[in-house]
């Protein structure tokens, strides 16, 4: 949110926070967000079979937090999406 | 309480009693401050650096809430440097999957934007590549490092010849030319990258060259905004203060030569960057207490006037971590948390 949108950190936190339906306190913690980022194929450290990978987790973020990013927009056009 | 562990600047271990840490701490706010005519940190400023300072345990950090992100120069050549031999994507990888970084940022060896301009297009098929198998924001990043740009490495006279045999125009002549040249390499090369998927571009150590080179990077972030106004500019700094060695030069009315970071960030936002890594020094001769307390002096200024997020350095030789190869654990963790917890960081 900071690159995306150049907001200060405890603005992007409670952006994301709200986002993703959690308090700013939770989305700092590993387990939770683990767990989180796999129900929405957010990525994660430690991918298991049927996570999100690179640009697939990329293609969810953009969704989730309702922002461009650059390649996911280079894929799309690329593969005529 | 007996003797408090610390270390000077180069990383070397000592003990200081507690009169001694305090006046190191008073120290160290009083001489930044004197440098940069800004205030030196209040009495409960200093008590809080003091109980960082006293605190027994070997590493230490924020209270839970305060935690930042990270972002990082160079990332991959890290790997090579320490002779753990992986490729650049690779590198980004352990990164992202076995350190938990925040961002990530692709680079050439060089990290310099001048000599990366012939190869660019062995470098962007890397960055596609990366961003595919990567999901943390990926950066391109490099130096403006105007030494490349004069004689014996560049086409442009040598000012630092020309100083000395009293051709002052000449000199600044050539700084300015050197400015040109540097401002349409990194447009070239950031345009490039941003093309192939780059979420931002770094510029970083900027001003290394002096005030010509600042003066390059806030042009080319200026001119990358306005053909790319979404995409991410970050601008990090070299060293605390613009050296003048051209010392005409201006950018929106501004003299450049002889700023500190509080006076930087206002032209680095004028430029339209969006994120501004401060740097101040690290002094080797004197306590980590003299220098965290002279760059909280310093940054907590920045984050003062600042309107743009800021990730003030601090690594080896900067943001009081000790200029040594392997920064110990107990004076980054004591440094980072009292930059995070007394200054308004975004990030580091």
């Amino acid at each position: 949110m900071q690159m995306t949108r150049g907001m200060k950190i405890q603005e992007a936190k409670a952006y994301v926070a709200n986002k993703l339906k959690l308090s700013v306190s939770e989305i700092a913690d590993p387990v939770i967000m683990t767990e989180v980022r796999q129900d929405l194929k957010l990525g994660c450290m430690s991918p298991q079979a049927g996570d999100a990978h690179g640009i697939e987790a990329k293609f969810r973020i953009a969704e989730v937090l309702g922002i461009e990013i650059n390649c996911v927009n280079k894929f799309k056009n690329k593969v005529g999406l | 309480m007996g003797k408090i562990f610390t270390r000077y600047g180069d990383g070397t271990p000592t003990e200081m009693s507690e009169s001694e840490l305090r006046a190191d701490l008073e120290a160290g706010t009083a001489d930044a401050a004197d440098r940069g005519k800004i205030p030196p940190l209040s009495e409960d400023e200093l008590n809080h650096l003091y109980d960082i300072f006293s605190s027994p345990y070997k590493f230490i950090s924020v209270e839970p809430g305060k935690e930042i992100v990270l972002t990082y120069d160079g990332a991959h050549v890290k790997m090579r440097r320490h002779g753990v031999n992986v490729e650049r994507i690779q590198g980004l990888q352990i990164y992202e999957k076995v350190m938990g970084a925040d961002t990530l940022e692709l680079c050439h060896v060089d990290y310099s934007f001048k000599p990366i301009k012939p190869m660019v297009t062995f470098e962007q098929p890397v960055m596609e590549q990366a961003l595919l198998i990567t999901h943390a924001p990926m950066f391109y990043g490099a130096m403006p490092n105007l030494g490349l740009y004069s004689q014996p490495d560049g086409p442009f006279p040598n000012p630092s010849e020309l100083m000395p045999a009293g051709k002052i125009e000449e000199a600044q002549e050539s700084h300015e030319k050197s400015v040109e040249a540097a401002v349409e390499d990194i447009v070239y090369i950031g345009s490039c990258m941003i093309e192939c998927g780059a979420d931002g571009i770094n510029i970083d150590s900027t001003g290394a060259a002096g005030d010509a080179d600042f003066l390059a990077a806030l042009l080319a972030t200026q001119q990358l905004k306005a053909k790319y106004p979404d995409t991410c500019i970050e601008i990090g700094m070299a060293g605390e203060f613009i050296l003048g060695m051209h010392a005409g030069l201006e950018f929106e009315g501004t003299r450049l030569a002889g700023l500190y970071p509080h006076d930087q960030v206002k032209l680095v936002e004028k430029a339209g960057a969006t994120i501004y890594g401060p740097v101040v020094n690290t002094n080797t001769t004197e306590s980590t207490p003299w220098n965290v307390a002279r760059v909280v002096t310093f940054t907590k200024a920045v984050g003062e006037v600042a309107k743009i997020p800021i990730h003030p350095n601090m690594g080896m030789g900067v943001g009081a971590v000790p200029t040594c190869d392997h920064p110990p654990i107990d004076t980054v963790s004591r440094a980072s948390k009292a930059m995070v917890e007394i200054c308004r960081l975004d990030g580091l």
